[in-house]
């Protein structure tokens, strides 16, 4: 079964990156550029795993992480934030809102992977 | 995949908040809400190809991603007047009952959180244009916003109802 | 991995980035003005934050080292700024705005491939920095990524307690998964702690996380490998130790109460995969939860491992579409041409003649090698049926065997995506009404076991799908006594075996009789047939009583691709089947009549002909009123009526992909479908009996026609 995975960034670059390297690997990828429609795309795919920036306008990945978490269906689906390594804090605050992992930016595809892997295999 | 037992536990823990989400946007002074499951993108206008034979709120089709999508002008709908769209306004894209539909709207305004126990009736002597559209209203800190049946709104439409 | 490998890989992304740094630079600068001007909306000041934030992260990716050092010292500012620890002085708004151009300067410079000399904006950086208190120092870390750990040499063993916090699952991280990637590390032994299990079953918080693992793992990846594994729960999430021990140290053996979960010394055999596979129904455990027996526990399950070498590239889809978007546009210049080399005779630029027939040789032969490539194997489709049969069967308490064949047959991909709906429907359909219990078919001399047969195979041009059972077949008394009750049929007509079994498909027919909550969720089969028609397909079914039923779906091998000619009305385009079009004309105004209760007509050879001005039925502003200036194109419907269309001009024939506007909408009178043209716009396609219809009652337009 393909696993699919949301993608939620408001940089269209992030969101190729992504999306590019995860369909590589055999991934579905559903895109969404913040987190109202990350939200609502939940409503419609069977998202098996979601990678959400934490800067977005409209609504930022920590609160979309939560609003996932309060989602009936996905108390248990690993979320990973998109972070930048000076942010440690954002670690914290992403774990304490319900994240899975982190992916720390910038990444390799391979890291990417790799991350992807460890909780969405 | 989500474990059956995690599917139940998040189902029971809604169920004690009762709790609803919605995206709302206005038109002219008015405040609307739709439900955020209902929304499907929030994109910014783009010409649409008019329809003959169909009611002028209806605005035309456009092309979603190899979709032919129809345009619901909300405003023409409620008060009879064309919205004259520009680059600012957005179309909501909705799915509903399988279809996708557009409707334009003048901006987005807010995420809205909601008990559904704040949720109000339509008063009975209330006389809007758009009471037979609406599911109730939400007092937002002063701000009123009305609920919509996009249902109700949106697939009264897509049933012919021109006899040739 | 190595940081060079990866920039490359990237790399194919940058004209995207830069694209996008150009929209950034500019929303970050007008929000800089807007906060220039005093504005007070904390938005404009998260937006800009965002906007450097992007940049930075696009050029961390790409390894801009320069233009990283940069956006990190602007963005730790604009952090500040937004979250009030530094205030907006009119000074500072100044230099931010100098700050976004030196930002701008520095992705020119990378997107050119130039470096900036040292000092470029360090005036800026350095009101910047003095700002938050900040040297250079950080924001070098910030440009490098984390390096990977160096494995160590030598194969070690660790002894793992990994003891999960109760809310562990609450965070999405799966025990499970990391079993499996310390699996993936080297030899693995495990022992299941299970003493945190409550008693009682009714104490069992199913969200909590109660089992603790220890684990044995040699391997040569190292320590930091093994921790690497529990990165994300070790400290809030989980209490997790990774001790060195020796290669000979054993677990010691689980505490009671329950069975110990165990790696299981070999991968447990995969169902082996055959051409012309039955499906068999007690599927392998898919379901992954931790403490349960068969964990798979291989390293090459992780996606991504392994560079198998096949003659085929991964294209997203976006760019097809592109292409065939392109090639459309194409197929328009090249009719246009044609179009124009009406002016010239052949006789005089034969060159020109036989140039333009090449190229509409080639531009349909390149359209169809891009539609080729939208196709794709069946299989994604077929590879739902064995879930479907295996569950209904279950609650059915029928006995089914699932067998598949050509599931290499290649459909466009959006043909694959319109017959998904009906296809679950027919599979339900046959096990709902076509197959019977075991016990029915024991009392029939039938193996109990019945059989449904999925198989597609290409004929001549188009894609057939067929679903059979070996059934009861369709008990036709009883279909054509409910087709009478229905009024569908008279009592008394005669009718065909075949026409009786077709009667299944006729609307109004699938009631609560037969429609059961699984078939149907209420939608009868005419609703399957008007799907597949939908998109120019059709479903025909074959019954032999007592021994099966088969359905039968064919379909385009492309969705619904039409040759049509793309007309100009107004500023409105529209497509006119080329089927129903005679000859174009442009005529003398001795030629157009406008007669009173009849409306506007025109003579060609003697016949008169209704003519239809489309901009009048379609409301359409700005378009060419008299038919002597415009051009009348003459079609004639399925009934063999013929009517003239003014439009203002033709502007070329055009294969197009049929897009129905009842599957978002519902049927337009006058349109029969729509389609997307070249330029992304969408163009409606007319449907020439209706426009007739139309011209005979309000006489071709609601006016007569201009005659200047």
């Amino acid at each position: 079964m393909t696993k699919c995975i949301l993608a939620v960034d408001d940089s269209k670059t992030m969101r190729e990156m992504v999306a590019f390297t995860l369909r590589g690997a055999g991934y579905k990828v559903v895109e969404a550029v913040n987190g109202v429609e990350g939200l609502s795309m939940l409503g419609r795919e069977k998202v098996d795993c979601v990678i959400t920036d934490v800067n977005m306008p409209q609504m930022d990945g920590l609160t979309l992480t939560r609003r996932i978490r309060a989602t009936a269906g996905h108390a248990g689906t690993p979320i990973l934030v998109l972070t930048t390594e000076s942010d440690q804090s954002k670690k914290d605050e992403g774990r304490a809102a319900g994240a899975t992992g982190w992916i720390v930016k910038p990444f390799s595809p391979e890291k990417l992977l790799q991350v992807v892997a460890k909780v969405c295999p | 995949m989500t474990s059956e037992t995690a599917m139940e536990t998040a189902t029971t823990d809604s169920r004690e908040q009762e709790m609803r989400q919605f995206i709302s946007f206005t038109i002219g002074a008015e405040e609307y809400g739709v439900d955020i499951m209902e929304i499907r993108e929030i994109k910014g206008w783009t010409p649409a190809t008019p329809l003959p034979n169909v009611p002028r709120h209806i605005r035309g089709v456009i092309n979603l991603r190899g979709a032919v999508v129809p345009v619901f002008d909300l405003r023409m709908r409620f008060s009879g007047t064309m919205t004259e769209p520009s680059a600012h306004h957005v179309i909501m894209v909705v799915s509903m009952k399988e279809r996708i539909m557009g409707v334009l709207v003048d901006a987005v305004a807010d995420i809205l959180t909601v008990a559904v126990t704040d949720v109000q009736p339509l008063p009975e002597f209330e006389h809007r244009k758009d009471a037979q559209f609406l599911s109730g209203l939400v007092n937002m800190e002063g701000r009123m916003v009305a609920l919509l049946d996009l249902e109700k709104l949106l697939l009264a439409d897509t049933v012919a109802q021109d006899a040739a | 991995m190595t940081e060079e490998s990866s920039t490359n890989d990237l790399s194919r992304f940058k004209t995207t980035y830069f694209e996008e740094c150009a929209e950034l630079l500019i929303t970050a600068e007008e929000c800089l003005l807007r906060l220039q001007e005093g504005s007070d909306d904390p938005e404009d000041c998260n937006a800009v934050f965002r906007c450097v934030h992007s940049i930075k992260g696009g050029a961390g990716a790409f390894a801009f080292t320069d233009l990283v050092r940069f956006a990190h010292v602007f963005e730790t500012a604009l952090d500040a700024l937004r979250s009030g620890r530094v205030g907006l002085t009119p000074a500072l708004a100044e230099v931010l705005v100098r700050g976004n151009d030196i930002l701008g300067d520095f992705v020119r410079a990378a997107q050119e491939g130039v470096v900036l000399p040292p000092d470029h904006g360090d005036r800026v950086t350095q009101v910047l920095n003095a700002l938050t208190g900040q040297g250079g120092a950080d924001a070098k870390a910030a440009a490098s990524a984390t390096p990977a750990p160096a494995p160590e040499s030598g194969e070690e063993s660790f002894l793992v307690r990994f003891t999960p916090a109760a809310n562990m699952l609450r965070t999405g991280n799966d025990p499970l998964m990391m079993v499996r990637e310390l699996a993936g590390l080297g030899a693995l032994d495990i022992r299941a702690d299970l003493t945190r299990l409550p008693a009682r079953l009714e104490d069992l918080a199913a969200q909590d996380a109660y089992l603790a693992w220890s684990f044995r793992i040699t391997t040569e990846q190292g320590r930091q490998a093994v921790l690497d594994v529990f990165e994300f729960v070790a400290g809030d999430c989980a209490e997790v130790s990774v001790e060195a021990v020796g290669a000979e140290t054993v677990l010691e053996p689980a505490a009671p109460p329950a069975a110990v979960a165990h790696a299981p010394a070999a991968p447990p055999p995969e169902a082996p995969a055959h051409d012309d596979h039955p499906v068999s129904l007690d599927h392998p455990a898919d379901a992954a939860h931790p403490a349960e027996g068969g964990l798979r526990l291989r390293a090459e399950d992780k996606p991504g491992a392994g560079g198998v070498h096949t003659a085929s590239i991964r294209v997203e889809l976006d760019k097809v579409d592109r292409l065939v978007n392109m090639v459309g546009e194409l197929v328009i210049t090249q009719a246009m041409l044609g179009q124009q080399s009406n002016r010239f005779s052949a006789e005089s630029h034969p060159e020109l003649f036989m140039g333009l027939q090449e190229l509409s040789h080639h531009t349909r032969e390149l359209q169809e090698s891009v539609m080729a490539i939208r196709a794709q194997p069946i299989k994604t489709l077929f590879s739902r049926a064995p879930r479907i049969v295996r569950d209904l069967s279950a609650r059915l308490g029928k006995q089914v065997r699932l067998v598949m064949s050509g599931e290499g047959t290649e459909v466009d991909k959006t043909v694959i995506e319109q017959l998904s709906d009906p296809m679950v429907h027919l599979i339900r359909n046959s096990l709902d009404h076509g197959l019977e219990t075991p016990e029915e078919r024991a009392a029939r001399g039938k193996p109990a076991e019945g059989t449904i047969h999925l198989s597609a195979e290409h004929r001549s041009g188009r894609v057939i799908i067929q679903i059979e059972d070996d059934g009861h077949g369709i008990d036709r008394r009883r279909v054509l006594e409910k087709a009478i009750e229905k009024g569908l049929v008279e009592r008394g007509q005669t009718l065909s075996d075949e026409q009786i079994d077709q009667l299944i498909f006729a609307p109004g027919f699938s009631t609560a009789a037969a429609v059961s909550d699984v078939s149907g969720r209420g939608v009868g089969l005419d609703v399957v047939r008007k799907n597949i028609q939908d998109v120019g397909g059709r479903v025909s079914v074959q019954s032999q009583p007592g021994v099966g039923a088969r359905f039968i779906m064919s379909l385009p091998l492309t969705l619904a691709v039409m040759d049509g000619m793309l007309v100009a009305v107004g500023g409105e385009r529209y497509v006119l089947p080329l089927t129903n079009i005679v000859e174009s004309i442009r005529p003398k105004p001795e030629q157009t009549h406008a007669l009173v209760n009849v409306g506007n007509m025109l003579t060609l050879r003697g016949e008169y002909i209704r003519l239809v001005a489309l901009h009048s039925l379609f409301n359409v502003e700005g378009a060419v009123t008299d038919p002597t200036k415009g051009l009348v194109v003459v079609v004639e419907t399925e009934g063999g009526d013929r009517v003239g269309l003014l439009v203002d001009e033709l502007l070329g024939q055009q294969q197009v992909v049929i897009k129905s506007l009842e599957s978002n909408f519902r049927p337009v009178r006058g349109v029969s479908a729509a389609t997307i043209l070249g330029d992304g716009r969408v163009a409606l396609i007319l449907d020439v009996g209706a426009l007739k219809a139309e011209g005979d009652r309000d006489g071709g337009g609601t006016a007569p026609l201009a005659a200047e």
